[in-house]
Formats: structure tokens, sequence, C-alpha cells
């Protein structure tokens, strides 16, 4: 009997084994990827911005998916990201095309939004025919609460020109009632969207706050010669020195006032100052710069983010976009967790949910992320946010800031 | 006979939207708009081998129009104002330029798209004080894909009229030789000025069309230098000089684009690039030219090849 039974059990796990083998085999391989598409610009003049804070924080999170075995189902099974990819040429109609593409051709499951406002506007009606959730990181724009409305599967992630030009008001009307700064302010703007929609808000609030404005001049994108724009602000007798600029004249604007010798208490500069090239510009003399954005440098998430970063993609992400293009991931790869891959559950569990991410838990409000670092600064080896003052996480602001 | 051959094709043409879905009809957008641009581009520079890289300012004109327009007036009538202000641009830089021939003019007219770009940037920083544009129109792309179909088709019978008018026989003695043409009597500035402006203003016509598709216009994305490039190649492929070249040219690039995007996401600029040296030194005739030579060389009558046609 005994005999028997083992003689029976030896001959069956064999058979057993293979069989589960069999089942196990079909099993894994059945598992259907989930197929994300993106059109973004890999070439032509938005090429940079999404190459800095787009591409890369995409392919840092699919390939930290498929490690992990895939995007996590709802029953707890996971299935690997299968991407599909177009270049944009940094032409709206490309992208648009592409978009349509993307949901009617490869009908693919999901679709991640493109580098920039522009591109995110143009694909916003078409997002929402097909239905899929767009989650627009990249886009400042003031008018996100009437997108949100009109599109409600979008989800505006970046603020607006006027959140960002009130908050550096503010940062500076600190400095000036402590008596660190005077009430002279120099202002350039780059004569481009973005430099527009804050120098628009930045006017008025600065008059508000009780600063004179005693240089205010626009100038056209694509300048590179600052010098005599420096040599007359630094005759105007202006503390603060503040440039709503784009990358290149960021950097072109930094060399300049560093070979001049101009020092103001505070030197803010638009798009580019938290990128991570910026500390080479300055020759790792930024200490002290202002600039849009910012991170918790006391956050042990935002350290490893930077770390895995720096590790995959072989820099480290910029302080400001980056971190938020890859928390908009995480969101969706919870959301897809918990509620799976239907576009409408989806878009309601993005808008309603609440979210661990790299930047802290994130809450949409209306649609839209309203909390973010709108000033930061240069400190040591990290750019920090300083503003909103009273957001758990902020740092001091260094006013005036130590000469070049 | 050939004429009446048209109308069944053009309402062909005009069924394929119903058959093709989103993406393809998205592609035909893109396709009427090139065949469109090119066309109109060849209307001009063709006969008269000025080589214009104006076609973005132009483009771009229209579709800036229909963005600061598109709240204010009803939809035709913004189409109006677009064409409209494209032939007054075309005429002011037609009267002020004609007279630069060769590499001048092809300087001038790069320049001009930087130029009327930041002069639209100069004047909405400093008088109206936004600078990106919405366009909330109910237009879906099948609504452009016909607009652009009737205009696409409406510029080659225009562009064929031409060739057999006396316009077109003055203007293709002026890309011959100049002098001649003056001494034969031709009215050198008003025959150029007349196409240019012509010419210019169903590119514009393109500009506005297109632009709906886009919800968000601002000088960067409306005035993309590519899109002066591109219609170049495409009519240098076709053969400009020749009715249905641009066409040839148009379709074929514009699909291959489309199809490298997919394929070679990171490599346009270099496909672009080594694509512009092919055409000049492969095919400086286009591809139509090329086809008929090699005809002609098989059925040994090179005797009968078009004298004009093969010198262009």
């Amino acid at each position: 009997m005994t005999q028997n039974t083992r003689r029976a059990v030896l001959r069956a796990l064999p058979l057993a084994m293979v069989s589960a083998l069999a089942l196990a085999a079909p099993l894994a391989a059945q598992q259907e990827p989930v197929t994300i598409g993106y059109a973004v610009s890999k070439s032509g003049p938005n090429a940079t911005g999404a190459g800095i804070t787009t591409i890369p924080n995409y392919e840092l999170w699919v390939k930290e998916v498929n490690e992990a075995g895939g995007l996590e189902m709802p029953d707890g099974s996971r299935r690997p990201i299968e991407v599909v990819e177009y270049d944009d040429r940094s032409t709206a109609e490309d992208l648009v095309r592409a978009i349509e593409r993307l949901a009617t051709q490869d009908k693919v499951d999901l679709i991640l939004p493109p580098w920039g406002t522009g591109g995110n506007l143009a694909i916003a009606p078409l997002m929402d025919r097909f239905g899929y959730p767009q989650l627009a990181v990249t886009s400042v724009t003031d008018m996100a609460p009437e997108f949100a409305k009109r599109w409600d599967r979008s989800f505006w992630m970046l603020g607006g020109g006027h959140d960002y030009a009130t908050a550096l008001v503010e940062t500076l009307s600190a400095a000036k009632e402590a008596g660190t700064i005077n009430d002279k302010v120099a202002m350039i703007s780059v004569a481009d969207g973005f430099g527009i929609d804050l120098v628009k808000a930045a006017r008025p609030a600065f008059e508000e706050a009780g600063f004179e404005l005693v240089y205010d001049e626009s100038y056209p994108l694509g300048t590179s010669d600052f010098a005599a724009i420096l040599n007359e602000v630094q005759g105007s007798g202006a503390d603060s020195f503040v440039a709503f600029s784009y990358p290149p004249g960021s950097f072109g604007v930094t060399k300049q006032a560093m070979t001049t010798g101009f020092n103001p208490k505070v030197f803010y500069i638009g798009v580019g100052g938290a990128f991570p090239i910026y500390g080479k510009i300055a020759e790792g003399k930024q200490e002290g710069v202002m600039s849009i954005g910012g991170v918790n440098a006391d956050s042990p998430e935002i350290a490893e983010y930077f770390a895995k970063h720096t590790e995959v993609i072989g820099t480290p992400p910029d302080s400001w976009a980056s971190a938020i293009t890859y928390a908009s991931l995480e969101m969706l790869e919870e959301a897809v967790k918990r509620v799976g891959l239907d576009h409408e559950a989806l878009a309601s569990e993005l808008s309603t949910g609440s979210f661990d991410t790299v930047i802290g838990e994130v809450k949409l409000e209306d649609n839209q992320l309203r909390k973010l670092w709108w000033v930061g600064q240069w400190q040591g080896e990290h750019f920090v946010a300083v503003s909103p003052a009273d957001q758990t996480g902020a740092s001091a602001p260094v006013i005036p800031k130590p000469e070049w | 006979m050939r004429y009446l051959l048209a109308i069944p094709a053009l309402a062909a043409l005009a069924a394929l939207p119903m058959v093709f879905g989103d993406y393809g009809t998205g592609l035909l957008v893109g396709l009427a708009g090139y065949v469109t641009l090119v066309t109109s581009w060849a209307m001009f520079s063709g006969p008269t081998r000025y080589i214009s890289l104006a076609t973005v300012a132009f483009f771009g004109v229209g579709a800036y129009t229909v963005a600061v327009l598109n709240e204010v007036l009803p939809y035709p009538l913004v189409l109006l104002c677009a064409a409209g202000i494209g032939a007054t641009m075309a005429l002011l830089v037609g009267l002020s330029t004609l007279r630069l021939a060769g590499i001048y003019f092809v300087i001038f007219s790069f320049g001009l798209a930087e130029l009327v770009r930041q002069l639209i940037t100069w004047f909405e920083v400093n008088v109206t004080g936004t600078l990106g544009r919405y366009i909330f129109l109910d237009l879906e792309a099948k609504h452009i894909y016909w607009q652009l179909l009737a205009l696409g088709a409406a510029t080659l019978v225009l562009s064929a009229w031409i060739r057999r008018s006396r316009l077109g026989l003055a203007l293709r003695v002026i890309g011959d030789d100049e002098t001649v043409a003056a001494h034969s009597g031709i009215n050198l500035a008003r025959t150029k000025l007349v196409l240019f402006v012509v010419s210019a203003t169903i590119i514009t016509l393109v500009g506005a069309i297109q632009a709906p598709r886009w919800v968000y216009v601002e000088p960067s994305i409306v005035f993309n230098p590519t899109v002066s490039f591109l219609t170049v190649i495409m009519a240098l492929l076709g053969g400009a000089t020749r009715l249905w070249g641009p066409l040839c040219g148009a379709v074929p690039l514009f699909l291959l684009f489309e199809w490298l995007s997919a394929r070679f996401p990171d490599h346009f600029s270099i496909l672009l690039g080594l694509m512009f040296m092919a055409v000049v030194y492969a095919l400086p005739d286009g591809v139509l030219a090329a086809i008929e030579k090699v005809r002609h060389r098989g059925n040994g009558t090179s005797a009968t090849k078009p004298a004009k046609e093969a010198s262009a």
C-alpha cells in the first residue's frame, strides 16, 4: 500500500511538474503588453526641452516598470509596457497626425503628452474626442482652469505664468520688508509666450508691493549679447535683477553678468536656471541664483529620484518640471493599478484620487496640480524650493546672493 | 473630355475620408496641404526660377490671421481676410524685391519669414500684450481636408490655365533670359508681380485653412522654416516646371517622411539633409524629367525630347 502510493506519487510528480510548467508558460506569454504611445519633438526647436524634461522621464519610468514585471493591473497581474513613439519634428500638424495615428491605427492603451504648452493644447481636442486622459505636465498656462473644464479628461500640472510671477514678487517683498534689498527692480523679459505671460503678471504685482521698476525692457528670442542691457541695468541702482528668459538667454545673461562683475543682491533668471547644466554655465558659482521651480532638498524620495535618473539617463534631472513629469507617470501607474485601463475610470481616478509620488502626496484640484514650487534658488549642490515659503519642505532664501 | 474626367476623380478624392478613418484623414490633410503649397510655389518659382524660401512667411500669416479673427468674424470672412492680407503683403514684398535675382532673392525670401515673425511678435508684445492665441473652431479633419482639396484643385486648374496663357509664356521667357524678355516687350516687373501675388495668396490660404487643427498658435509654431524647405525639395523632386511635377514630388516625399518618423524617429534631420542632396545631385530636373529621359532613350527617339523642358 505504502509502496504503491509512493510509487504513484513518484510517477505522478514529473507529470505534475511538466503540466505545471506547460500551464505556466503560456500564462506568462499570454500577458499581453500594455501599449503606451507618445509623440515628442526629437528634432526641431522643441527638441531641447523635450530632451531634458520629457523623454528621459518616459524612458526611465518605462524601464523601471518593465524591470518590475510590468504595469500592475487591479487583479494583481502585471503586463509589460510596449512603447510606440513618433517624432513630431516640432510641428503642430505632425503632432496632431501622430496622435490620430496612435489613437486610431496603433490603438494604443494610453497616450503620454508631448512637451510644451503649444503641443498639449494642439492635441487636447483630439485626446478628448478619442477619450484618452491627458496628463498635460509641461504646459504653463493661466487658462488651465478653463481648459480643464473644456476637456474634462485633461489635467494641467505646471501652473500659469501668473503663479510664478506673483510668487517671486512675494519673495522679494519679504526681503524688502526685512530691509535686505531696496525697492528698485530691474526687469527684462524675452518677447515670447512665457516671458510675456510672466512680465504681464509681474508688473502690477511689483507696483502693488511698493517696488519701483527702474528698468523694464523686452528683448527678442534668440538674443545672445546682453552687454548693452546689463550696462544699463547696472547703472539703474536696482538691488534686484529679474530676467524672465528662455534657456539660451538665461545662460547668456548669466555669463555676461559674471564677465562684467554685475552682482545684484537678487539675480533671478527664467527657464534654464533649474537645469543641471546651469552649474557648468556659471562655472560652479551658481550659489544664490534664483529661478523657476525648485525641489524639496530634504526629501529622501527626491534624492532617490535624482540618483536613479543620473544612473539610468546619465545626467541628473532638471529641478523644475522633471520631478513633476515623473510624478505624473507614477500617478498613472497607480491609477491603472486601482481601476485598470478603462479611460473613463482612469480619468475619474486621476481627478479624484490621491497619490504617493516623488513630489509627495498629490491630489489634483479641479484637474490641476496646485501644490507646486514657484521660486527656487541654488543652495549648495541643489536647486532648492523657496516659495511658497509656508509649504513643507521650503528652504529660506539667501539674500543677498554671494558675489560671483 | 479630360475635364469631364476630373469631376468624378475629385468626387472620389472627396469621399476618401469616409473610407480611411481618422488617421487616414489626417494624412490626407497633410497631403492636400503640401500638394497645394508645392503647386502654388511652382506656379511662380518654376518658370521664373526664383527659388523662394518665403513659403512659411505667407503660410504663417494665414494661420495667424485665423488665430486673431476666429472669434470676431464668421469663418468664410476670416478666410477672405487671410487671402486679402496675404495678397497685400505679397504685393508690397513683390514691388520692392522682384528686381533682385538669383541668390539675392533666395536670401531675401528666407529673411522675409523671420522678418514677418519678428514683426508679429513685436506687435503682440508691445501692442496687444499676448503672444499665444487660441483657435476654437468646430472643424474636424475631414472639413479641413475638403477645403484643402477644393483649393488644391483650383490651384491646379489655375496653374494649367496660366501655362497656356500669354502670361505663362511670358514667364517662361523671363525664366530663360530676362534681357531677351525685356527686349521682346514683356513687362518684367508686372508679369512677375502678378504671379508672385497669386502664388502667395494661395499659400496664405493653405495656412489659414490648416490652422484650426492646431488650437494654439504662436509665431514659433506657425513660422517653422521646415515648411519652406520641404516645399522646395518636394517641388524639385517632382520637377517645378511641370504642371503635375509638384504633385508627383509632394505625395511620395510626404508619405516617405511619415514612414520615416515612425521607423526612425531619431534621425529625421539627417535623412532630410541626405534627401536634399540626393534630389539635387541625382534628379536635378525632377523625377518626371528623369522618367521621360529614360523612356526616350529606350525608344531611341531623343529628337522628340522637348528642348525647353530638358533645359529646365
